[in-house]
């Protein structure tokens, strides 16, 4: 069994013992990248030299390994900043950009001893729910090359799942992190906001916008949770853990004990279902396995409570409202005056602004530029950004009611398995609808979590989500973990593309 | 018909905190082009910004001074606009909930006394610079202003003149820098005005169409263009036509104003909640804090000279003209000098010194116990107050040791009455021509004789010690 077929906590563990260098986990990482991702098309930039570099120190310093994940080579989203290292947000505006600085995720993963492979393919500006917006081209699902990965973090679900890397880091602003990972077989998480720096993320909605991970199981997402989560002064909306504030007595995180923390015990757990969530557009095979998860912790103990949540039934467009608003303005950065791309042949400040922006961005970053202006203009403010804040706050406390009588909720992530390349884009509306299980959950500032609960008759994976009050991921985790060791769905791989 | 001038100012002060109110980078004035910045102040990809808690006191700080109602639970919000100096295309500022409200300022004016509302005092961050180079025609941008912290004060329209308006703007003035919270510079641009001018019928109630004026940049140039602005609306409405609502630009050389947009050209800022931003709740033991820790102000200052101490009105004004003038002068006070004497020196050789070093007082080294020692020397009559003024100067630099530098000059008056009457002999012998002008009724001869004597003494005798010899002798 060669260093590719283990899980990042198994690889760390690995070169601990001395029985895999980093060097030769990096080897293998970009042997597999060179040989697979022309065709998956995961990666935006591959950082191989340094990658190498890096291994080389590491492997030199292993005295001082503390991590559980020391060694182990990932890769990370492009729209997260990596000082040195090209940074596009999959956009053309942004190419050419090389950061001054490391967000805050990146001084994390390094001081825990993580090697990048390089930066990760996506949709252009976190944007899109199938990683086709990309201006490098769709990435393809290694489970069947005619289909999507999923998006907006399709890039890191792909490398993951074809074993591009043990782990990667993406973002989630209504999904991103989550139907991904569904779409490619992977353990993903989108952890409460504010539990995981901001700083450094390039914003795409900055109240929605979250870091996680996505990975190959719930106790390698656990881990490298643990790296993530944690207090950081640069963030204004970066939460305190509790040993960062004393004397607190109120809800906060404890972080860096999720690993330790997963015991695989489930008795007398609480699982919601909403049945809302189970009705019309749901695939049948999907509603299936994800009922299954109920039916496997049941076994283990735990109990199943039915929920009614018909607010759900807003999330949707609240969701694009605010997304939108809050991107019209967190893009009017991209310019052209100071960084990336600016268009030549312009006569004027206006022309320069207008011509910039124009070949700069894609279809689906201006729609929603200019749906997010239209939301924020004055005259229609009240009627749509201002009420979508109002229906937030609603949904925000119809899950703090549903927590009341349960621990967790379990949901699809998707209607559907992976779509076709192509059969989204043609109608975003429908791509949008498609959001409807895991938007509310950042409308909320929730965890959420999402992994592979079966498959369907053409073989490709499903997902199944769970999701926790605030701070609630070591209940996920644990949930996920338990799932786990009583199923192999999570340790099913792609074999070549082709549907098995 | 007689018409009245109403008008309306929005003044935006530039705090003197430290760092800028998002990150830590320096507030100086000056500095090369682009090197007073960071990711957060230049808006790149994935910065964030996090408010200065200097900021808030200070912008609460002011709002108390004001009289304002301090918001507990306050937010930012964005501006959104485009312009090659903000960075990130929005500027952080407060619409819908700012830090302030309701506050009210007395002034006085030769006309009487009036109040003058503070409708709200809102935090914000400023933008850069455009700086156009006409040898190359390009233009270049300059960041080091970006996200230097500003409170913006905005008034009712209650000024009828422009006296009000500078009257108001020098109590504002005074009353910021005697918080600390602002260096008030005009000519750095730490002190901006606009106003907000219309005229109506006297008598009448209504409000007329108004204009913004911008790039005031002195007392001066407001006072020249409220009244250019004033004539150009009452001219416009008494020939028929209408008075356009629109920003107008003063134009310092040409005396004139002239439109720079008008409001159908308005942007629409689009804006929202700051979402990286959290609301800012202040508890009511933060607001204790601050309203303990508030200076004395300059009013209050002078109110309680007057009473206290007796000294005229003229004084009080001008010690209390700057915080560390009238900390000076409290201190001098409370070692003892007569307060008339500390007001003399602070008003006579303080301010000289400074003005002809062209320093601000805050920056002067000369410490209240310095001056307190050579005013009790000149009281204790062992140093002439010609003498005094030298060691003065001497000293005023470095606040150095008065004893010191008397003792190492030789400069203690002579109390030696035997030599003063030798010295005086001996000037008299040498000069018979100045004794026999002087006795034949020549005032002034005794003066050149004084001065002679004062000479010779190395100008440490008590000058009225040896004008008395000098007429006993020529008397004899």
């Amino acid at each position: 069994m060669g260093p590719i077929e283990l899980t990042a906590l198994e690889l760390g563990a690995a070169i601990k013992k001395g029985e895999v260098s980093v060097v030769e986990a990096v080897q293998a990482a970009l042997e597999a990248i060179s040989a697979q991702d022309r065709t998956l098309n995961a990666f935006i930039t591959v950082a191989g030299e340094q990658a190498l570099d890096r291994a080389k120190r590491l492997q030199a310093g292993m005295k001082d390994a503390s991590s559980p994940l020391y060694g182990v080579p990932m890769a990370i989203k492009d729209n997260i900043c990596t000082m040195g290292v090209e940074t596009t947000c999959a956009s053309k505006i942004l190419s050419g950009f090389v950061p001054p600085y490391d967000a805050a995720v990146v001084e994390r993963l390094r001081d825990a001893g993580a090697v990048s492979l390089g930066k990760l393919n996506m949709d252009e500006f976190a944007m899109g729910s199938t990683s086709e917006t990309s201006s490098y081209g769709p990435v393809k699902n290694p489970w069947d090359l005619d289909r999507v990965p999923g998006g907006s973090s399709g890039g890191a679900a792909a490398a993951v799942a074809a074993g591009l890397g043990w782990y990667a880091v993406g973002s989630d602003t209504g999904g991103s992190i989550r139907q991904p990972a569904s779409y490619c077989g992977l353990t993903g998480m989108k952890p409460t906001y504010g539990t995981v720096s901001r700083y450094g993320l390039v914003a795409y909605a900055s109240s929605l916008d979250q870091i996680g991970p996505l990975c190959r199981d719930a106790a390698d997402c656990a881990a490298v949770l643990d790296v993530l989560q944690g207090h950081d002064r640069r963030d204004a909306t970066s939460l305190p853990g509790r040993h960062d504030r004393p004397g607190w007595t109120g809800p906060s995180a404890d972080y860096g004990h999720l690993l330790s923390g997963l015991t695989g015990d489930v008795r007398g757990l609480r699982i919601g279902l909403p049945v809302d969530c189970y009705g019309d557009g749901l695939d049948p095979e999907v509603r299936r396995a994800v009922l299954t998860v109920a039916e496997v912790l049941k076994s283990r103990g735990a109990e199943v409570v039915e929920l009614s949540f018909p607010v759900l039934g807003y999330a949707v467009p609240t969701y694009y409202i605010i997304a939108a608003a809050e991107a019209s303005s967190n893009l009017s950065r991209f310019d052209g005056v100071r960084y990336g791309r600016r268009a030549e042949h312009h006569e004027g400040l206006a022309d320069l602004y207008r011509k910039t922006r124009t070949q700069g961005f894609g279809a689906e970053v201006k729609r929603r530029i200019l749906l997010g202006s239209f939301v924020l203009s004055s005259g229609y403010y009240d009627a749509y950004y201002k009420k979508a804040l109002q229906v937030k706050a609603v949904i925000k406390a119809a899950f703090d009611e549903a927590f009341t009588r349960c621990d967790l909720l379990l949901t699809p992530v998707a209607p559907t398995t992976a779509p076709r390349l192509g059969e989204s884009l043609s109608d975003p509306l429908q791509m949008y609808l498609s959001d409807v299980y895991t938007v509310s959950v950042n409308l909320a500032g929730l965890p959420g979590l999402s992994m592979p609960c079966g498959s369907d008759s053409k073989g490709l994976p499903i997902g199944a989500q769970l999701i926790g009050p605030h701070f609630g991921e070591g209940v996920l985790l644990n949930a996920a973990h338990a799932f786990q060791l009583d199923t192999d769905h999570h340790e099913r791989v792609p074999k070549g593309g082709e549907p098995s | 018909m007689t018409w009245e001038t109403v008008i309306g100012l929005e003044t935006h002060v530039e705090l003197a905190t430290r760092t800028k109110i998002f990150c830590s980078c320096t507030t100086r004035f000056g500095g090369a082009p682009n090197t007073h910045c960071c990711p957060v102040c230049t808006g790149m990809p994935g910065a964030l910004p996090v408010l200065s808690r200097a900021v808030l006191d200070y912008a609460v700080k002011t709002g108390l001074a004001l009289g304002c109602s301090i918001t507990r639970y306050s937010k930012f919000d964005r501006k959104n606009y485009f312009y090659p100096d903000l960075p990130k295309a929005y500027q952080i500022s407060q619409l819908y909930l700012p830090i302030a409200r309701d506050g009210a300022v007395d002034i006085r004016t030769p006309a009487g006394d009036r109040t003058i509302r503070i409708h709200e005092l809102h935090m914000e961050e400023d933008a850069g610079k455009l700086v156009h180079d006409p040898w190359t025609d390009r233009t270049q941008i300059d960041l080091n202003r970006c996200g230097v912290p500003l409170i913006e004060i905005v008034t009712e329209p209650d000024f009828r003149t422009a006296d009000e308006v500078i009257a108001y703007l020098e109590k504002l003035r005074e009353t910021l820098r005697y918080l600390g919270v602002s260096d008030c510079k005009m000519q750095e641009g730490s002190l901006r005005c606009d106003v907000n001018l219309s005229v109506r019928p006297m008598g009448s109630t209504g409000l007329g169409v108004r204009t913004e004026m911008k790039n005031l940049n002195s007392f001066k140039a407001i006072a020249r263009a409220i009244a250019h602005e004033a004539d150009r609306q009452i001219e416009l409405i008494e020939e028929g036509k209408r008075v356009i609502q629109e920003t107008r630009r003063w134009d310092e050389n040409k005396d004139a104003t002239y439109a720079m947009r008008s409001k159908e050209d308005a942007q629409d800022y689009r804006y929202f909640p700051e979402p990286d931003l959290p609301p800012i709740e202040l508890s009511e033991g933060y607001l204790e804090s601050l309203r303990a820790a508030q200076p004395e102000l300059a009013e209050a200052k002078r109110e309680r000279y007057r009473r206290m101490y007796g000294l005229p009105e003229y004084d009080c004004r001008m010690i209390t003209s700057d915080r560390a003038l009238a900390e000076l002068f409290e201190g001098l006070v409370e070692l003892g000098a007569p307060p008339k004497q500390g007001a003399n020196w602070i008003m006579g050789e303080v301010l000289g010194a400074l003005s002809a070093r062209g320093k601000e007082p805050k920056d002067m080294a000369l410490t209240p116990p310095t001056l307190a020692r050579l005013i009790a020397l000149v009281g204790e009559g062992r140093l002439n107050r010609n003498t005094a003024v030298k060691v003065f100067e001497a000293v005023f630099d470095t606040d150095g040791d008065v004893d010191a530098h008397i003792r190492e000059h030789g400069l203690e008056q002579l109390n030696d009455d035997a030599l003063v009457r030798e010295t005086a002999a001996r000037v008299l012998a040498a000069d018979p021509r100045s004794v026999a002008d002087y006795r034949a009724g020549k005032e002034k001869a005794l003066g050149a004789l004084v001065g002679q004597v004062m000479r010779e003494l190395k100008g440490r005798a008590d000058p009225r010690a040896v004008n008395a010899v000098l007429r006993e002798l020529l008397a004899q």
